[in-house]
């Protein structure tokens, strides 16, 4: 006999990877077990392949000079070549070498969530959401004719929001202290910018946001100011003393 | 027959209860709000094909095929097409195959996601960005963002809450 066909939506799979969770939320149908587990695959390569953690990694032996960029895979390189154009775009702030070696951990992770997303995409879904330790790519719908509504977390107090973000095709990346402990630094100063408790921005896709968000973070108290000069992207900064910052909204766009 | 139909019918209404089991993006907190199956009751009996007797000179059913025809004494099995149904994850048609008046086999004949057209036209808006401080539970949200938590971190995060409640 046949056992009925297994369709369950939403689908959802929860992931660790590259010291974090990866939640994925699958709203579109024929998702199958085949294709998810080729996107978390791959996910697993990505943290092989760049993390500062594992002495064998692509970018540990890099910095051994084990190994010249030629002999890496092609990933690494794109991702050294789009971590030095983001170097200009933030005039020095999102930085590979802020603790001492190269480090493009301030771009890997938003761009392997934006990749996972993209491959599900590529395999037939239209309507999903991958958030990848807080920072989240989502497109299409959760349910028919209704946006991704994605809260961020408030980093002074616990199980509340400080805002929230709508859209059907819409990156969210927060940078902050408030869970890894001061983990970005200054690259300019080498010190915490601990004025401010988090940056949030909301762009389209997740691997830029996230880098942006990241630099806006080290900015400290100029984070506002260089949201504004953004034209594709907005932000929510969160002050330790509590106080708040947020882009104008668009309401001309609506 | 009646039987056979009854429980065609009741596959088919399982089958989009699946599809329409946790369609609500749950809160931490919300308990017992599961919602049911969208399927209208009035149109319940429109999701089978009635069966047309082989016996009757009824002309033949397009949505019926059966595999073995000449097999009086065996069991034979048939293959029921349910009308199209509209669910909020889009069109829906169910496939069941009946053998001795047991179902042995659903699947799906038509499962159509949702309206690409309006969905693109959405996808051009931009995102919108609300500054509105809330407790996490009073909202209702898909996802959170926040400072990158680690993998013991995430167990305390609002999205583990969602997660789990989605699961």
């Amino acid at each position: 006999m046949t056992s009925p066909v297994d369709i369950r939506l939403p689908q959802r799979h929860i992931e660790h990877c590259m010291g974090t969770v990866f939640s994925f939320d699958i709203r579109s149908p024929g998702v199958d077990h085949a294709d998810l587990k080729t996107v978390l695959d791959w996910l697993h390569w990505a943290d092989q392949t760049f993390s500062t953690y594992q002495p064998n990694s692509q970018i540990n032996r890099l910095n051994r000079d084990d190994v010249s960029v030629l002999d890496c895979a092609p990933e690494v390189r794109e991702i050294l070549k789009r971590c030095a154009e983001l170097e200009d775009e933030t005039d020095g702030y999102f930085s590979t070498q802020a603790s001492g070696c190269l480090d493009p951990s301030g771009l890997v992770k938003g761009w392997a969530i934006q990749r996972a997303s993209d491959m599900l995409r590529n395999v037939g879904s239209t309507n999903h959401c991958v958030n990848g330790g807080g920072d989240v790519q989502c497109i299409g719908s959760p349910q028919p004719e209704t946006p991704w509504r994605i809260g961020i977390a408030h980093p002074l107090r616990p199980d509340h929001l400080a805002g929230t973000a709508t859209g059907h095709h819409l990156a969210v990346a927060t940078s902050g202290s408030a869970e890894r402990g001061a983990h970005i630094i200054n690259p300019r100063s080498t010190t915490s910018p601990d004025v401010v408790a988090s940056v949030t921005l909301v762009g389209r896709d997740l691997a830029t946001t996230d880098a942006y968000a990241t630099a806006a973070f080290a900015m400290g108290t100029d984070a506002p100011a260089w949201i504004d000069t953004l034209p594709n992207y907005q932000g929510l900064v969160v002050f330790a003393d509590g106080t708040q910052w947020c882009s104008p909204t668009l309401d001309s766009h609506h | 027959m009646k039987r056979v139909l009854l429980s065609v019918t009741g596959t088919v209404l399982g089958v989009v209860a699946l599809l329409g089991f946790k369609t609500e993006s749950q809160l931490p907190t919300a308990a017992g709000g599961l919602p049911s199956a969208a399927l209208p009751g009035s149109t319940a009996a429109a999701t089978t094909t009635s069966p047309t007797s082989t016996s009757t000179g009824a002309p033949p059913d397009p949505s019926r095929t059966s595999t073995s025809p000449s097999a009086a004494s065996a069991p034979t099995s048939v293959s029921y097409t349910g009308a199209a149904e509209q669910t909020r994850y889009g069109t829906v048609q169910v496939n069941i195959t009946v053998s001795a008046k047991k179902i042995t086999n659903v699947s799906l004949a038509q499962l159509t996601a949702f309206d690409r057209r309006s969905q693109q036209i959405n996808s051009d808006a931009a995102p919108i960005l609300l500054q509105e401080t809330l407790a996490a539970q009073s909202v209702q949200i898909d996802a959170v963002s926040g400072a990158s938590y680690t993998s013991q971190g995430y167990l305390q995060s609002l999205q583990s809450a969602l997660d789990q409640a989605g699961l």
